[in-house]
């Protein structure tokens, strides 16, 4: 059985975006039922990691697990709250027909939604309190309501691990405490969350770990052990310059795919 | 809209008639449309029938390519087929259906191919690699196209029809060709909607949750590659997108949903298609291509002035009846002032108090009064010259009243604005403000009696009397 096994290990994972590396040799065993942040500056590698995880990059050199299995045969378990900004809101879709996208998955290919889906898809955007957006069309959604019609369909997906980029960017105050509710709740449910988040002093509160990244893994583990000035200086401090430096010369001599 | 539809059709026609009759000496209109549409003729037949089939099938995957924002490359694969057609001729030395498709779809694959290959070495972006891709493919089938016509069968051989259409010239053939195309993108469309759907909308979570993203996005381009090639004998390669992305862009603005966008755009290349290929035979085979691309024009210029929801007249018509509405709030408002101003002795306003008040002429506060009198506001007596409140009139007027010195008094208190800049925002927010916002205010201020130059705010029970008492 797998039931013990990490939600997620990676193992000298490296990732390289336009031949351009940006992570570097990621070491990573993430234990079951914790809600997991990912902090550093920008463009330290925190979507890119969480991207080349699924599977959305290329991964020049080692390996991902996903509960103790190769990536492919656990992509049902996975569920995804892309960026807020990666889709056109003005999709002729409505609210429902997007948070049904998350049952896409679990249906296969050919097969429609059935009537216990749009069930599922009605549970899910009640729990984000969205119900009465139904039948709306998305482009006249605020941003914190695009994000919840964004975490219903990851909940509509009813997967084990969970990876969010920037849930709270750009949303109200009354969604960014409904989405922490909800994180929380998942928590007890026993899910697995990774959640790329931009904002320091918010991080230390709201998570009860930390991934502190900047190109490669500074540090992981517990918010109250890794928070600290020493680490975050080394995280957020320019003394990584050498790391870009050479990333630039790897990508003049087209050494990674 | 698609009463609208039919008038600019009979506009086009009436005016296509116009060019025609030098061409046309023997024959009479009313004739020609009747043998149209009787479809003795069978090169008719397959005209017409060819028509609502590429119209059908350019709207269902121009609905796709204008969801996933691909209408340039629906252009350039459209050019990039011309040297496929010009070469498909020469291998079967006829216009041979089979022979010309073949080369034509791999014309346009190799063009595709080519504009990725640029955008993953260079540092050119995709519009530019689409540009270059159009223009030399384009360049490539026109000199292949005059070499065919050069040759002692070429201007027998119909190539020439190939740039702008000629739904006369459609075959048996090209009928078997295109509704093999129209089913296949029908039944792949109908099966995969899911998946069509979700990697149109959101790429990076449909390859999260497992989707092949690559493979579905190379079917659509092979399915819309098939469409474009089989389309070009009747619109022509120079046309061809139009059709593709007009009548598609025409349903994006009526609806607000994928599987009706799917069905207009369907409707409306069909529409279109007939129409041209009808037009084009009564101007005596004039090119299909476009007369076509015309009437596609027409549905999406009624769709834009007329639709529902988003359209130009929808809209002007919404923000005329708010102005009006705005225009009569503000003189119920005056009323209530000069009422308020004599502390409501003696309930009759004169227009002359009225003019005075707003600044403006007896004959405006007239008009004024008579617009507010047809709305039921107020009513007027002594031949229009003193004005009462009707008791919907009251309430409307107390409401805005309320509104604004609310909406005052809010700013004043809780957002720290000075007394003397609340008034300018009141004026636009007391006509805007819902009742759930006034009612929240009114908690917030604890039910606060005078705004904040002192005067009294109308009170729930001034303006519904049956709920006082329940202030408290």
């Amino acid at each position: 059985m797998h039931d013990t096994a990490p939600a997620l290990e990676l193992h000298d994972l490296t990732v390289a975006y336009h031949k351009k590396p940006v992570l570097w040799g990621i070491d990573l065993e993430v234990p079951q039922g914790k809600l997991i942040g990912i902090v550093g500056p920008n463009g330290a590698g925190k979507s890119t990691l969480i991207k080349a995880v699924m599977g959305l990059l290329p991964i020049s050199s080692g390996w991902v697990k996903v509960f103790g299995q190769p990536l492919k045969k656990s992509l049902q378990r996975i569920g995804y709250v892309p960026q807020r900004e990666s889709v056109d809101w003005d999709f002729p879709v409505s609210v429902m027909d997007v948070v049904l996208m998350g049952r896409y998955g679990r249906l296969g290919l050919i097969k429609r939604p059935t009537k216990e889906d749009r069930e599922v898809a009605r549970a899910c955007l009640e729990k984000v309190h969205m119900l009465p957006y139904a039948n709306r069309q998305i482009s006249n959604l605020s941003g914190g309501q695009q994000q919840r019609v964004f975490l219903a369909r990851a909940l509509a997906q009813e997967s084990d691990l969970y990876f969010m980029d920037e849930p709270f960017s750009g949303v109200d105050a009354a969604t960014e405490s409904a989405i922490i509710t909800l994180l929380h709740e998942l928590r007890e449910r026993g899910k697995t969350m990774l959640v790329v988040h931009h904002d320091l002093p918010t991080a230390r509160e709201y998570f009860d770990m930390l991934i502190l990244l900047n190109m490669r893994l500074v540090a992981f583990g517990p918010t109250s052990e890794v928070f600290t000035n020493e680490l975050l200086q080394t995280t957020y401090g320019g003394r990584l310059t050498i790391l870009s430096d050479v990333a630039e010369a790897v990508k003049e001599q087209r050494i990674l795919r | 809209m698609t009463t609208g539809a039919i008038a600019l059709c009979l506009v086009i026609s009436t005016s296509a008639e116009a060019a025609k009759v030098s061409d046309l000496t023997s024959t009479n209109i009313g004739e020609q449309a009747l043998r149209f549409f009787s479809l003795q003729d069978p090169s008719l037949r397959f005209a017409l029938v060819g028509s609502i089939l590429l119209g059908i099938t350019c709207g269902l995957l121009g609905s796709f390519i204008v969801v996933r924002k691909m209408a340039l490359v629906g252009d350039a694969l459209s050019h990039a087929v011309l040297p496929g057609v010009a070469l498909g001729f020469l291998w079967g030395q006829t216009k041979d259906p089979f022979a010309i498709f073949v080369g034509a779809t791999i014309a346009g694959l190799i063009g595709t191919t080519v504009v990725s290959l640029i955008k993953q070495t260079t540092r050119l972006k995709e519009d530019a690699a689409l540009g270059l891709v159009l223009a030399s493919f384009f360049a490539v089938g026109i000199c292949l196209v005059t070499m065919i016509q050069r040759l002692p069968t070429g201007n027998k051989s119909g190539i020439d029809k190939f740039l702008f259409g000629q739904a006369a010239a459609i075959s048996a053939g090209d009928v078997r060709l295109m509704a093999f195309v129209t089913l296949l993108s029908i039944a792949t469309i109908t099966v995969f909607y899911k998946e069509c759907l979700v990697t149109s909308f959101d790429v990076g979570f449909a390859r999260a949750a497992g989707f092949p993203t690559q493979l579905i996005h190379h079917s659509i381009m092979l399915l819309l590659a098939f469409t474009i090639v089989v389309a070009l004998q009747a619109v022509g390669v120079v046309l061809v997108s139009a059709m593709l992305i007009t009548p598609a862009a025409a349903a994006y603005l009526l609806t607000d949903r994928m599987h009706r966008m799917l069905l207009l755009a369907a409707l409306f290349g069909m529409i279109a298609g007939v129409l041209g290929a009808f037009l084009s035979f009564l101007g005596n085979n004039l090119p299909t291509g476009p007369f076509m691309v015309l009437g596609a024009s027409a549905v999406f210029v009624c769709a834009f002035l007329f639709g529902p929801k988003h359209g130009v007249v929808v809209r002007w018509w919404k923000r005329r009846s708010r102005s009006g509405r705005i225009r009569r709030e503000n003189a119920l408002k005056s009323i209530y002032r000069v009422l308020e101003e004599r502390d409501f002795r003696d309930e009759g306003v004169a227009l002359r108090e009225l003019a005075q008040l707003r600044r403006e002429s007896i004959e405006e506060a007239r008009a004024e009064s008579v617009d507010l009198s047809r709305h039921g506001l107020v009513s007027t007596h002594e031949e229009g010259n003193v004005l009462f409140f009707t008791p919907k009139g009251w309430q409307r007027a107390c409401e805005i009243v309320r509104n604004h010195r609310l909406w005052e008094l809010y700013l004043t208190n809780a957002v720290q604005y000075a007394p003397d800049h609340v008034h300018e925002d009141a004026d636009v927010i007391e006509h805007v403000i819902g009742t759930e916002t006034v009612r929240e205010i009114e908690r917030r201020l604890q039910f606060a009696k005078r705004d904040p130059h002192g005067r009294l705010i109308p009170g729930l029970e001034d303006i519904y009397p049956s709920t006082a008492g329940r202030r408290a």
